[in-house]
């Protein structure tokens, strides 16, 4: 039944899927992906190990009551042995068992405690590389503190991602090989969780926690995961993807993110009064990757969790409730506070939500407004 | 003392009540079991619908039948309904049933007591569906989108029919916490004379243990419901960290009850099993004392060990390693089980009747679910383990044969002594094989999901995730109509067909205990006198 390795089992898995199916899709894994560092290499060795170790004590057991069905039957005419519980392994297999298991237990947890320790110990040497991830609901936030600069990350829809829908994203966690990394990880709202298993580890991401983990990648490439921790309607729609490259091209990459968040810094903090054109379509673009998850692209939303935002009471009445929903969030609700957009984004996504979908209340918002709101 | 003698002589020669009086006021330990079953059989198959829906749902990558809140709700509703509505009102009718006949007493201690822990369950029951269904109507706000956990900051988000859950754990708290209070007052005070504590039969032991726990850790939970109520409603923060709260410490008080109920689930099914495999391997239970000791080791051990289902958290190094070090050493106790299990069948003479089928299938398939727990016991590889479908993959094969085989076994074996009629074998059997089949192929697959990268609880996957989904998705189907077999086998028993052959006091050969000496069915009121134990 399921007491052959998944390494004897894989042949019957495929050829039973390949039946059901008729076409065997894309690549699937039946195990860990090959690891992508030393800490990631030693959790998938002990990972090995405690499965060799139980599909070991499995066969055993198998083996004895599958003879013991086999064998000690009535119908076979085997007359039951009234006295085994007086024989001497009957009086001391109590203490026999649970030193066998002891012995076995202890083979897994010496094991255990050697990678635990290089996982839990985060290096403190001063030039480790710090990585601050938070979780929202329901995208990720990666401030590379040593860079100052900061990616938000969110799933790409289906007609974007094609075969890699729900692990594809539109700004990829890129980071250096050979580089001792420390992840911070936190939430700004419900408990979320980093997982990419190539990194072999998870961290969950708890408001007002901040919980640590760390790697040094040993090579290149692109390793995809998701949030683990169940974190709401769209749990399933927050994948991560690391892209590890060398350290030559992380230092391009870091240089040409910060030319881009500086321009966009510029524009902001101009004086430049914006014409109502301009800031519908910046808000247009902000609202679809921002704010669509939750009150979707025609404003419609999906009540009662996510009110539409089309002919609504706060989108189109009074500017000032309008802003300070937006900047401070709704308490109890998965409405988070932007307040961290600057003021032309806010400026941008307002004007867009009290014009479209036949909203239609011509007000324009300018970035001074909102600076004003704050 | 003449009226004296008149009404016992009436309590004696009065029959069964007839009509609804006879189960709303009834205080007999036996209609009560009965009760208690029907309600779990009911509860059975709302959660395997819900279950079914789930995977359904999952059968292809995409959305396609139900919406992302209602599949979490489903999530949350599965869970409850299978531990709290299924499972431990099973459990404990196969108690308020078997425990009195077992140690020769005429009812259990405190038999209106009894009445009330029954009838609690049906207003906790409609409580937990109100808090399903109230969203679908107006104003009724979102769903429980937050599984069983219901992990804070999630679950302060979440609408009203968040304070129906609560309430109804309140009620369900309130009835299990009764009912384990009568039990061990039966078993510590109504134990025939001569037997022993050391004498008392092995389902007896099992109950006492998880009455106990259940008194421990229940609680603790309502407890930790209760402060999230404040939190949602009265403007505390205890688990809020933005006013000094801490949206772990929920996570403690709910593993707190959450892993001994592991136990609690899985204690009265070890105690069936040890009452079945004696019978059809026709010698006695290997290592009685031992047994004893290894399941008051589990549930010790089980109670000092709750912080393994948090690894992720970002605990201390030392905290780790004290947890890790805890659960793999439940093993040892859970391994002794096993072994005694195993040596009672080795150099037995065996025969299959579904109840020893059963038994069977749940030693082999438990102990693989049992050592997929130490490979999660293991921290660093809990990293990658956690919170994805190897976990669900676990513990459905931890609680589907420890718990939940075996009360199928326990229901099988006991069914002709409650009803008098043999149920058909042959159904049985079928019934065992097409269960077991459907439960490995839903359930076995999934561990490679995990590994390969599936979190759980999501409603939407990637297509490289589409294989194994498919698989487990067809053995659900399976899985999920094999139990109206059961249906239809347990009815047919009840109504007694003709093709079925009446059961004599002792329905098995090799059965051994007091419950066999009284007639089938037992007569309303049973053991008035106590029989004597040498």
């Amino acid at each position: 039944m399921c007491f052959k390795s998944i390494y004897t089992i894989k042949p019957l898995l495929l050829i039973l899927g390949v039946l059901l199916l008729g076409t065997a899709q894309a690549e699937y894994g039946i195990n860990f992906p090959e690891p992508a560092g030393k800490v990631a290499r030693d959790i998938y060795d002990i990972h090995m190990l405690t499965m060799q170790i139980a599909t070991f004590l499995l066969i055993i057991v198998f083996s004895i009551v599958l003879y013991s069905v086999y064998f000690h039957r009535k119908s076979r005419g085997y007359q039951a042995d009234q006295n085994f519980h007086n024989t001497w392994f009957g009086h001391w297999s109590w203490v026999i068992v649970p030193a066998l298991v002891l012995g076995v237990d202890f083979t897994i947890a010496h094991g255990a405690n050697t990678v635990l320790k290089t996982v839990w110990d985060v290096p403190k040497e001063k030039d480790i590389m710090d990585l601050k991830v938070t979780g929202h609901q329901w995208w990720w936030e990666f401030d590379y503190l040593d860079h100052g600069i900061k990616i938000e990350s969110r799933a790409l829809t289906e007609d974007k991602a094609g075969d890699l829908y729900l692990r594809d994203v539109d700004n990829r966690l890129v980071l250096p090989t050979g580089t001792k990394i420390r992840f911070l990880h936190t939430s700004a709202d419900v408990n979320h969780a980093f997982w990419v298993p190539e990194l072999a580890f998870k961290k969950d991401a708890i408001a007002g926690y901040v919980t640590e983990t760390w790697i040094e990648m040993d090579r290149e490439g692109v390793f995809r995961g998701q949030c683990a921790e169940l974190c709401g309607t769209w749990h399933s729609r927050m994948p991560i993807v690391v892209e590890a490259v060398s350290p030559e091209k992380f230092a391009e990459w870091v240089g040409k993110e910060k030319a881009v968040e500086e321009a966009a810094a510029a524009e902001a903090s101009s004086e430049k009064s914006w014409s109502k054109e301009e800031l519908m379509a910046k808000g247009e673009a902000l609202f679809n990757t921002k704010c669509a998850a939750c009150h979707q692209i025609n404003g419609t939303g999906l009540p009662p969790a996510f009110p539409p935002l089309k002919g609504s009471p706060i989108a189109t009445g009074a500017i000032v409730d309008h802003l300070k929903i937006v900047l401070n969030g709704k308490e109890g609700t998965a409405m988070q506070s932007w307040s961290s957009l600057n003021d032309l984004e806010i400026a941008a996504i307002i004007t867009y939500e009290r014009n479209a979908w036949g909203n239609d209340t011509g007000d324009v918002i300018q970035p001074a407004d909102v600076k004003n709101a704050r | 003392m003449t009226t004296t003698t008149m009404s016992h002589d009436e309590a004696h020669h009065h029959g069964a009540p007839t009509g609804w009086r006879r189960w709303l006021y009834s205080t007999n330990h036996k209609d009560i079991g009965t009760l208690y079953l029907l309600f779990a059989l009911t509860m059975l198959f709302l959660g395997g619908a819900s279950a079914m829906l789930i995977r359904a749902e999952l059968f292809q990558p995409g959305i396609q039948l139900i919406d992302p809140d209602l599949y979490n709700n489903l999530v949350t509703n599965h869970a409850l309904l299978m531990i709290f509505g299924a499972v431990m009102p099973a459990a404990a009718g196969l108690a308020n049933w078997m425990i009195p006949l077992m140690i020769g007493a005429p009812d259990m201690a405190l038999p209106r007591m009894n009445n009330l822990s029954f009838w609690i369950l049906p207003a906790a029951a409609t409580m937990l569906i109100l808090s399903f269904v109230v969203p679908f109507f107006p104003g009724g706000g979102t769903q429980i989108n937050t599984g069983w956990t219901i992990y804070p900051p999630l679950s302060v988000q979440v609408g009203m029919s968040m304070d129906f859950l609560i309430f109804a754990i309140h009620l369900l708290g309130i009835s299990s916490i009764l009912a384990s209070i009568n039990i061990i007052v039966t078993l510590l005070n109504m134990r025939a004379p001569g037997m022993t504590l050391m004498k008392m039969p092995m389902f007896c032991w099992t109950w006492l243990v998880t009455a106990f726990l259940l008194i421990l850790v229940v609680p603790v939970l309502a407890g930790g419901v209760t402060m999230l109520l404040f939190d949602r409603h009265f403007g505390t923060s205890f688990f809020d960290a933005a006013g000094g709260g801490d949206p772990v410490l929920f996570q403690h008080l709910f593993w707190f009850f959450g892993h001994p109920e592991v136990y609690i689930l899985l204690l009265p099914s070890i105690g069936v099993l040890s009452h079945v495999i004696p019978t059809f391997a026709r010698k006695p239970l290997f290592g009685y004392r031992s047994m004893v000791g290894a399941m008051l080791a589990v549930a010790t051990i089980g109670m000092v060990v709750w912080a393994h289902h948090q690894y992720t958290i970002g605990m201390s190094l030392g905290a780790v390693t004290y947890f890790m070090v805890g659960t793999i050493l439940i093993s040892i106790p859970v391994g002794l089980m096993v072994f005694n299990f195993i040596a009672t069948m080795w150099r037995g003479a065996m025969t299959f009747e579904t109840p020893m089928l059963f038994a069977i299938g749940i030693i082999l398939m438990f102990t693989f679910g049992g050592l997929s727990g130490v490979m999660l016991a293991v921290v660093p590889a809990d990293m990658q383990y956690h919170d994805s479908m190897f976990v669900v993959a676990h513990f459905h094969y931890v609680l589907m044969p420890g718990a939940v085989f075996g009360l199928f076994a326990g229901v099988f074996y006991w069914l002709p002594k409650w009803t008098g009629n043999m149920y058909n074998e042959r159904l049985g059997k079928i019934f065992f094989w097409i269960n077991v089949i459907g439960f490995n192929i839903t359930f076995f697959p999934q561990h490679f999901l995990g590994l390969a990268g599936m979190p759980r609880r999501i409603i939407d996957y990637n297509v490289m995730f589409t294989e194994f989904n498919v698989m487990s998705s067809i053995g659900a189907m399976i899985f999920g109509l094999s139990h109206l077999l059961f249906l239809y086998i347990v009815i047919q028993t009840i109504r007694g067909g003709r093709s079925l052959k009446k059961s004599e006091n002792k329905s098995w050969e090799g059965a051994k205990g007091l419950e066999w000496e009284v007639g089938s069915p037992p007569a309303f009121h049973t053991w008035e006198t106590a029989p004597q134990i040498k």
